[in-house]
């Protein structure tokens, strides 16, 4: 049997972007046109490969398609698979990638030497860590991704990037040892780390090992939640997204979702019904973290002055509501997670670009920028002359910019708090009936109690209401308050990836319908991952029957 | 030989916590290099301890799993050596940069009181 091309389409996403960083960096330091020019044609090409194998993922022959890397079978070699979650991640770190990517070329991009090169490995081990299907290989991929993610972190120097930087890297490298004691815990119990194959074992694990599984499991997950921004492992959000540049906050948005990511795969996977005595253990412990996440972001909020430490606190409140929500163990309540997942990512990477754009005209965001351009040799003009045709020092200008921004603005507070009419509403609108409404489906496993469902519901509508509040004071401060100030000038480049990231907010909430079928099939295979072992361990390698028995 | 390997693991690991909690930014970097170290020889040990028995097949030797150290662990030790080495390299150079930019290797860039 040989592999068509279309077969390959699943390691793209993870080689493309490897060879074109590598490539980069055979470029030297200089030739940041070239560079700029590279990464968006690559961005835009896993763009498009992200589309084909989501289409792939929800309407193929199989449920669950495998790549066998190095054509050794599943429990064996190291096999990548995908699935119709998988496929939303790529989508979406596609996505997020191009519009921070454009954003940045306006002039962060000049910032400091290697931005591009980082930016595609920090895609690479993305889009890794969704498709791979191998604990250890995850590891690899999420070192990938915190490595590129500290060069990301550290982009545009300044004595704030680095004090943040320092403890980011801190937390991330102690996090990376949790991770491998977990991942040793589980290898020394089942003796496997193909994700498919321990699946299968964990239920046959002997009485006396059982403990070693649960507490592997239980390091591996506070590894995650680490990663994922929940209390109270999240000091280090705030201030890390509010000091790194805005289109690496933009990115790091999606960066806490790769942590939710495996806490919704594995736990669903490993300790689903399979598990055997094991199952359901971890469901009860992720509901209370993420209720107590959702408090904390909530109080953050409130208590925050800056935009940035703003920024970080709602992402926090999307990671608590997407914990306590797949705390339910649903296959409904994590359907509506899903919509809400991909409806606030979107919001919380605009908010991040936007967050600049309002800063711009304050003196004191201006400084800090054009003390970051100076260290570097380019100051404003420098910077402009060397690729715009060079009229005006700022290029293109929109016109009525501030009325462009105070609609953003309100697109991207109606989206975070769900207030209607935008994708928000409809995703907590989801959340709240079908935490309130399980009608028709079928008990799961460890199902909370009804008492916990009403803390959930109070919660997610108080913190809704903080939102409000909290962004209502912002935007009062920055777009009423101040008279007689300059109008801002913005560039297209600048002004269209959040304009396009809000109309996908508003396309998400017109067909609001497909896509919650979508997420309804992915949320039900998800809770019964029969179809992901059975996928990943009968593919047949290629030229199956010959080589390797 | 558990009870030196469980000791040695410990010991690592217990001084490497403690010396991660220090406020210094070298004692912070050395106690992550010794929880790294404890971690690898946490793999290593999770193979199951043997004396003398090799990772590779051999056709001369005995043809029972039994009589083999599992390789596995001894590969992923290696790429975890190979991880730890690059990002301690690079948390030294955030931190020589911190104590370039703020003047002081104290972690918050400030001396506390």
């Amino acid at each position: 049997m040989m592999l068509s091309w279309h077969d390959h389409l699943m390691i793209v996403p993870i080689v493309l972007p490897m060879l074109v960083a590598g490539l980069m960096l055979l470029m030297g330091e200089g030739r940041a046109s070239a560079k700029a020019v590279l990464n968006v044609v690559s961005t835009l090409a896993l763009l498009a490969v992200a589309i084909a194998l989501l289409r792939q993922a929800d309407t193929g022959p199989v449920q669950v398609a495998a790549y066998l890397a190095a054509n050794w079978p599943a429990p064996f070699g190291i096999a990548l698979a995908l699935d119709r979650l998988s496929a939303t991640m790529l989508v979406l770190t596609a996505v997020m990638a191009l519009g921070a990517l454009l954003y940045s070329l306006a002039r962060w991009h000049r910032a400091g030497v290697h931005f591009h090169s980082l930016f595609q490995l920090q895609l690479m081990g993305l889009n890794g860590a969704f498709l791979t299907a191998d604990l250890f290989n995850l590891f690899v991929f999420f070192e990938i991704l915190l490595a590129a993610s500290y060069g990301l972190l550290l982009h545009g120097s300044g004595p704030q990037r680095v004090k943040a930087g320092l403890h980011y890297i801190a937390v991330n490298l102690v996090g990376s040892s949790l991770f491998l004691v977990g991942v040793a815990l589980i290898y020394g119990a089942t003796g496997s780390l193909n994700m498919a194959d321990v699946a299968v074992r964990i239920g046959q694990v002997a009485p006396s090992d059982r403990m070693l599984v649960e507490a592997g499991a239980a390091i591996l997950g506070v590894a995650f939640l680490t990663k994922a921004g929940a209390w109270p492992l999240n000091f280090w959000l705030p201030p890390s997204y509010a000091a790194a540049s805005p289109p690496a906050a933009a990115l790091f948005s999606l960066m806490t979702k790769v942590g939710f990511y495996v806490i919704l795969r594995l736990s669903l996977l490993l300790f689903g019904d399979r598990a055997g005595e094991s199952s359901g253990f971890v469901q009860q412990w992720i509901l209370y973290v993420g209720l107590a996440t959702l408090t904390f972001g909530t109080l953050g909020m409130l208590a925050s002055q800056n935009t940035g430490r703003l920024a970080g606190f709602a992402v926090i409140i999307s990671s608590g509501t997407l914990l306590s929500a797949v705390g339910f163990g649903r296959v409904s309540v994590t359907a509506a997670a899903l919509f809400y997942l991909v409806s606030s990512t979107l919001a919380l990477g605009a908010f991040f670009l936007l967050q600049e754009l309002m800063e711009r005209s304050r003196t004191f965001g201006a400084d800090l920028l054009a003390v970051t351009l100076e260290a570097f040799g380019l100051d404003r003009s420098a910077a402009d002359t060397e690729d715009d045709t060079g009229t005006a020092d700022i290029g293109v200008a929109i016109p009525a910019a501030m009325a462009f921004l105070g609609l953003s603005f309100i697109a991207c507070a109606l989206v975070l708090s769900g207030l209607p009419p935008l994708s928000g509403f409809v995703a907590k609108f989801a959340l709240l009936t079908t935490i309130l409404n399980p009608d028709g489906l079928t008990p799961e496993i460890g199902s909370p109690e009804p008492a916990l469902a009403w803390v959930l519901l109070a919660l997610l509508v108080v913190s809704g209401l903080t939102t409000v509040v909290s962004l209502t004071r912002i935007g009062i401060r920055a777009f009423w308050v101040p008279s007689g100030r300059a109008q801002p000038r913005l560039r297209v480049i600048e002004v269209f990836p959040i304009a396009a990231m809000v109309v996908l907010g508003i396309v998400l909430m017109v067909q609001a319908q497909p896509a919650m079928r979508y997420f309804n099939d992915t949320a039900r295979a998800l809770h019964h991952p029969d179809d992901y072992v059975r996928g990943v361990m009968s593919t047949r390698q290629v030229g199956a029957g010959g080589a390797h028995p | 030989m558990e009870v030196i390997i469980a000791l040695a693991i410990g010991v690592l690991g217990g001084s490497g916590i403690w010396l991660l909690l220090r406020p210094r930014t070298f004692q912070v970097i050395m106690g992550i290099s010794l929880v790294s170290y404890a971690v690898n020889l946490f793999i290593f040990s999770m193979g199951r301890l043997s004396l003398d028995q090799t990772p590779i097949l051999r056709s001369s030797r005995a043809s029972e799993v039994a009589d083999y150290a599992d390789p596995l662990p001894q590969a992923l030790v290696l790429t975890a050596i190979v991880i730890g080495f690059a990002m301690t390299a690079l948390f030294l150079v955030v931190l020589l940069a911190s104590r370039g930019l703020s003047g002081t290797d104290h972690v918050d860039g400030r001396e506390g009181e």
